[in-house]
């Protein structure tokens, strides 16, 4: 009996001490890395047991909700302004920022040879509207009016540009057909180093702003220790290399 | 206090409230009348797709409009037939997402108020030769006016309210589809929060004002009745 009773205490000693180990860490995360960040998680859980809860969405969203109090653990931004901001206000970890990625944008329609090598499809009447992310608030929207701008087709395309919310929806738009091409992420288009469906035309980097993507960890993260072991994760080898396949540098 | 955008995205918000409930009236009026009158069995389905919207999450409405209205969609090979080029991103594609989010508000109130008039004015109208129009007309539709005046100010209140829908197929252009509510949210997204909130406090005084004079309208159709 008094066997027993020890084995009981034993065995919810374990459990106690495998769940200490095994966290969950709630992601805020910028839609254009969402996927990306799904299969990371499952890389993620069988190398240290932690658990990823995800949410994608808009940056500036998530500013507004973690600087109100969101429970979040760490942050992975469309930008490096905003975790520079929420450190500064101190909702977050000012010495666990880092930039986890460079995005790339990429000029995209489903159709397999409406968009060209050089891009000329912007100079023409082709098509009737052309998705961006919202270029006020979004870093991949704003990178697409400095394409624009810097191939002198701004002013001419401006009255057909449409504007999704987050580059999730933009992505939605051309996808659908309702606009007949867009600027989106490369790595919402890209797999396995190539592109995956359509015509696209990969901006060159130096088009627009550099898309610095950082990460941080937030002042409300409540298991320290796994939130940096994800920290160091996104910076290895392995991840990096599975980013590249991406469409990330 | 207010900027030029967000007037812009008031007016705008106000032409499409005005103009989805001048539709519904036409389109929800004969709906309403014939759901009182009908013994068909299709009473009960029609009822259920036209309440759907309550319940629906405008993110579903959204959705299959944007693939109904696109041009791989049936209503959008409709439209490209009849030489309407394409309705997303535009003022008249707001309109129709937003008479099929409407509906139910227009509809309810109607058909509460053609089944309080009851059958017994129509048949006296019946009895002195009056033509079902002309009953309908003369009798059904003075009487039912508290109805109309409800089921109206509802639809242009839940219009303007409508957020969801106008995000997922409107694309955010000034003027055509920016109305006040996607307004307020872009103005959160980019942190200025001050013009959110004037822009905010303007819509939540208007919907308390609305439903304020709801309450006090409600009183008095009691005792005229």
């Amino acid at each position: 009996m008094i066997r027993h009773i020890i084995h009981l205490c034993a065995y919810g000693i374990f459990v106690v001490a495998a769940n200490a180990q095994a966290a969950e860490i709630k992601v805020a995360v910028a839609s254009n890395f969402a996927n990306t960040l799904k299969e990371i998680a499952v890389e993620f859980q069988r190398d240290t047991g932690h658990q990823l809860a995800i949410t994608p969405g808009a940056t500036g969203k998530f500013y507004a909700q973690i600087s109100n109090g969101a429970p979040f653990d760490v942050f992975l931004s469309a930008d490096d302004e905003t975790p520079r901001k929420l450190a500064q206000e101190g909702k977050a970890i000012a010495a666990s920022q880092f930039t986890y990625a460079i995005g790339r944008l990429a000029l995209w329609s489903p159709s397999p040879d409406l968009v060209d090598k050089n891009a000329d499809i912007l100079k023409t009447d082709k098509f009737k509207y052309i998705a961006i992310a919202n270029a006020k608030v979004a870093p991949y929207g704003q990178a697409a009016v400095q394409t624009m701008q810097k191939l002198g087709v701004l002013s001419k395309i401006e009255p057909r540009v449409v504007q999704g919310e987050s580059i999730a929806q933009t992505f939605q738009f051309v996808s659908t057909g309702n606009a007949q091409l867009g600027f989106v992420a490369l790595s919402q288009i890209f797999e396995n180093g190539k592109i995956k469906i359509g015509s696209a035309w990969i901006v060159p980097e130096e088009m627009h702003e550099q898309l610095k993507q950082d990460a941080v960890v937030l002042q409300s993260c409540k298991n320290t220790s796994a939130c940096q072991a994800l920290m160091d994760y996104l910076k290895s080898e392995k991840i990096k290399k599975m980013m590249s396949s991406y469409g990330y540098k | 206090m207010l900027t030029a955008e967000a007037l812009q995205a008031l007016w705008l918000t106000l032409q499409l409230s005005t103009v989805v409930t001048l539709i519904l009236l036409v389109i929800g009026t004969p709906i309403a009348w014939w759901l009182v009158q009908t013994r068909s069995w299709l009473k009960r389905p029609i009822g259920a797709l036209v309440a759907l919207p309550l319940v629906l999450p405008p993110s579903v409405l959204g959705f299959y409009l944007l693939l109904a209205m696109g041009p791989q969609g049936p209503v959008g090979q409709f439209t490209r037939a009849i030489g309407i080029e394409q309705l997303p991103f535009t003022f008249w594609g707001l309109v129709i997402a937003s008479v099929f989010y409407s509906l139910p508000f227009m509809v309810q109130p109607l058909q509460t108020a053609f089944e309080a008039v009851g059958k017994r004015p129509m048949e006296v109208a019946a009895t002195l030769r009056a033509s079902p129009l002309d009953a309908f007309f003369s009798v059904a539709l003075p009487m039912a006016v508290p109805g109309f005046v409800t089921a109206s100010i509802m639809t242009f209140a839940h219009t303007v309210g409508e957020f969801g829908v106008v995000l997922m197929i409107g694309g955010n252009i000034a003027g055509q589809t920016r109305v006040a509510s996607v307004q307020i949210y872009d103005y959160v997204e980019a942190m200025e929060y001050s013009q959110a909130h004037s822009l905010s406090a303007i819509l939540l005084l208007f919907s308390f004002l609305v439903l304020l004079a709801l309450q006090m309208w409600r009183p008095q159709t009691k005792r005229e009745v």
